[in-house]
């Protein structure tokens, strides 16, 4: 079969691999029909997250088929048509319980802080990812949601992680009717962060980036302030100001590991690695929302320590939310939010590319050309 | 001054999922308690190891399921086994996970090579798109790496020229 395979920093290509084999009684083989790349492949493609070895298959948002199911799989069927939630989670485990997928307890075996991703490196479980014609996926009677009649299957495959993921951080905000929240970061997930914020009744929904062209994105998809930060002397003082020198009620950072606007966290993150990517959009967040607002992160960062302002966050009594996003906990109610037209992610979709031009797709997506947003791979089987 | 529906009456769905009562703590709303209960949940059949599985030292066991996708192999694998020494909260674990991807790289070209393969870095790095959509700073690139290689190059000449004499 064809799959995207990782040959190291800014290094893709397709090649073939051996079809997948069910490993345990309650895995399926799903045979893909759409893959997104997604903002937090660049951090792996960037080379930026240990363990991220030669050979692998990224893509932790796929939705396709099912072609095959383990002897103890009871809620799907060979044929059935899934969204796959990207955590690999258990379900039966004590995180699990409390509706934390993304803290899964027996889906990961090289790391404790982070349950199972597919195609996200051995530190999120070594699976391999749905960029590819088909993958395994574990625990298929916990994950994979069947895709309704109704639903457009482009819609379907942003159900996997953007969507959960902006709407989990507008949540973890804690928004009350007329707050205002300040988002950072314009790519898929900040984009779908500012959509959600106006669904828990935000007043005032602000976004901040640097590429214009993601500015005039959100600006018309979301409908919300959008702000360029490269033409202000300082983001935070600029905040500041425009709430009334108080700061916002919530700051989402929807950039993490590949934030811009610091040289020094450049260096020592992405160039050095030695600190977990560029701080930046979080140390923004912390010092542009108010005194006992709440910072919400969904901005992926990787393992290691970063120089985050932790003595104002005390100082200033800030309550901080984070987590990958439990997407299981979700599906409901975006599913809800889809069919009501409340929420219309496929327009996202900028780009749609064969599986067998991925390493353009992923030039094209990490050096921001073409004005991309999101683009979708689409494997050679699904194009027949 | 409160907000009002109307104000944002061209906004489908505001205000949908306003709860006065939401507070930012889910999941921690529905404890359960279970965690108190350690590893004594039902845990799922166990998978069968068929390949090398790093184990994090932060845990007893290998979890029920785990990814088969490129076991540790040759230097890197040394490398990457010497890391999970470590715990997690250690640089002594990161780093060098970190030293053995760049290591991996290379053995990723010498594996090609080994069965006939001769990867096309161009092509691997998306070079098509940028002539498409970036061709300027394509050729700007292509012309300072040019430019940098003739220096090092004379460079490295001129020293051995030197030391001859």
């Amino acid at each position: 079969m064809l799959a995207m395979n990782y040959r190291g920093p800014f290094r893709v290509r397709a090649a073939h691999k051996p079809y997948p084999e069910i490993l345990h009684p309650g895995d399926a083989i799903v045979r893909v029909t759409r893959s997104c790349i997604c903002g937090s492949d660049l951090h792996l493609y960037h080379g930026l997250v240990p363990d991220t070895r030669v050979g692998m298959t990224f893509g932790h948002e796929f939705i396709g088929v099912v072609e095959e199911i383990g002897s103890s799989v009871q809620k799907l069927a060979v044929g059935d048509n899934v969204i796959v939630p990207f955590n690999v989670a258990c379900g039966t485990c004590a995180f699990c319980k409390q509706g934390l997928f993304g803290n899964c307890h027996e889906s990961n075996s090289q790391a404790t802080a982070v349950g199972g991703i597919f195609g996200y490196s051995h530190t999120a479980g070594g699976y391999d990812g749905g960029q590819a014609e088909f993958v395994r996926v574990p625990y298929a009677d916990v994950g994979p949601t069947i895709i309704p009649d109704w639903m457009d299957h482009d819609d379907a495959v942003l159900l996997t992680d953007v969507v959960p993921t902006g709407y989990q951080a507008a949540e973890m905000g804690g928004i009350k009717m007329g707050d205002t929240v300040v988002i950072f970061g314009a790519g898929p997930v900040g984009i779908m962060a500012a959509k959600c914020a106006w669904l828990f009744g935000a007043g005032r929904v602000i976004v901040i980036d640097h590429l214009e062209y993601r500015l005039d994105f959100v600006r018309n998809y979301a409908q919300c302030e959008a702000y360029n930060f490269k033409s202000m002397d300082d983001p935070v003082l600029f905040l500041k100001k425009t709430t009334d020198w108080f700061g916002a009620d919530v700051c989402i950072d929807a950039v993490g590991g590949d934030a811009s606007g610091s040289a020094l966290q450049t260096i020592t993150g992405k160039k050095l690695l030695l600190q977990a990517g560029s701080a930046t959009a979080l140390h923004w967040a912390i010092n542009s929302v108010k005194k006992g607002g709440i910072v919400s992160i969904v901005g992926v960062y990787g393992p290691t320590d970063n120089l985050v302002p932790i003595g104002n966050v005390v100082n200033k009594g800030i309550t901080i939310r984070a987590n990958q996003a439990s997407v299981k906990r979700l599906l409901p109610r975006l599913i809800d939010h889809i069919q009501a037209g409340r929420l219309n992610p496929k327009e996202i979709i900028t780009h749609r590319v064969p599986l067998e031009e991925v390493a353009d797709a992923y030039h094209i997506f990490s050096a921001k050309l073409d004005n991309c947003i999101k683009p979708i791979l689409i494997p050679p089987s699904a194009r027949k | 001054m409160e907000s009002t529906p109307n104000e944002y009456a061209h906004i489908n769905g505001w205000g949908v999922d306003a709860d006065p009562t939401n507070e930012p703590t889910h999941p921690i709303k529905n404890y359960t308690g279970d965690d108190h209960q350690r590893l004594n949940w039902e845990r799922p059949p166990l998978q069968a190891v068929t390949v090398e599985v790093l184990k994090s030292n932060e845990r007893p066991n290998l979890t029920a399921v785990f990814g088969t996708s490129s076991p540790p192999s040759g230097l890197s694998g040394i490398i990457r086994r010497y890391a999970f020494k470590s715990s997690e909260s250690e640089y002594g674990h990161w780093l060098p996970l970190l030293l053995a991807d760049r290591i991996n790289v290379v053995e990723g070209i010498v594996d090609d090579l080994r069965q006939g393969h001769i990867p096309n870095i161009f092509a691997e790095k998306g070079w098509k798109a940028d002539w498409k959509y970036n061709r300027e700073g394509l050729v700007k690139n292509l012309l300072v790496g040019v430019v940098v290689t003739t220096a090092v190059i004379a460079l490295l000449s001129r020293k051995k020229k030197k030391s001859i004499r």
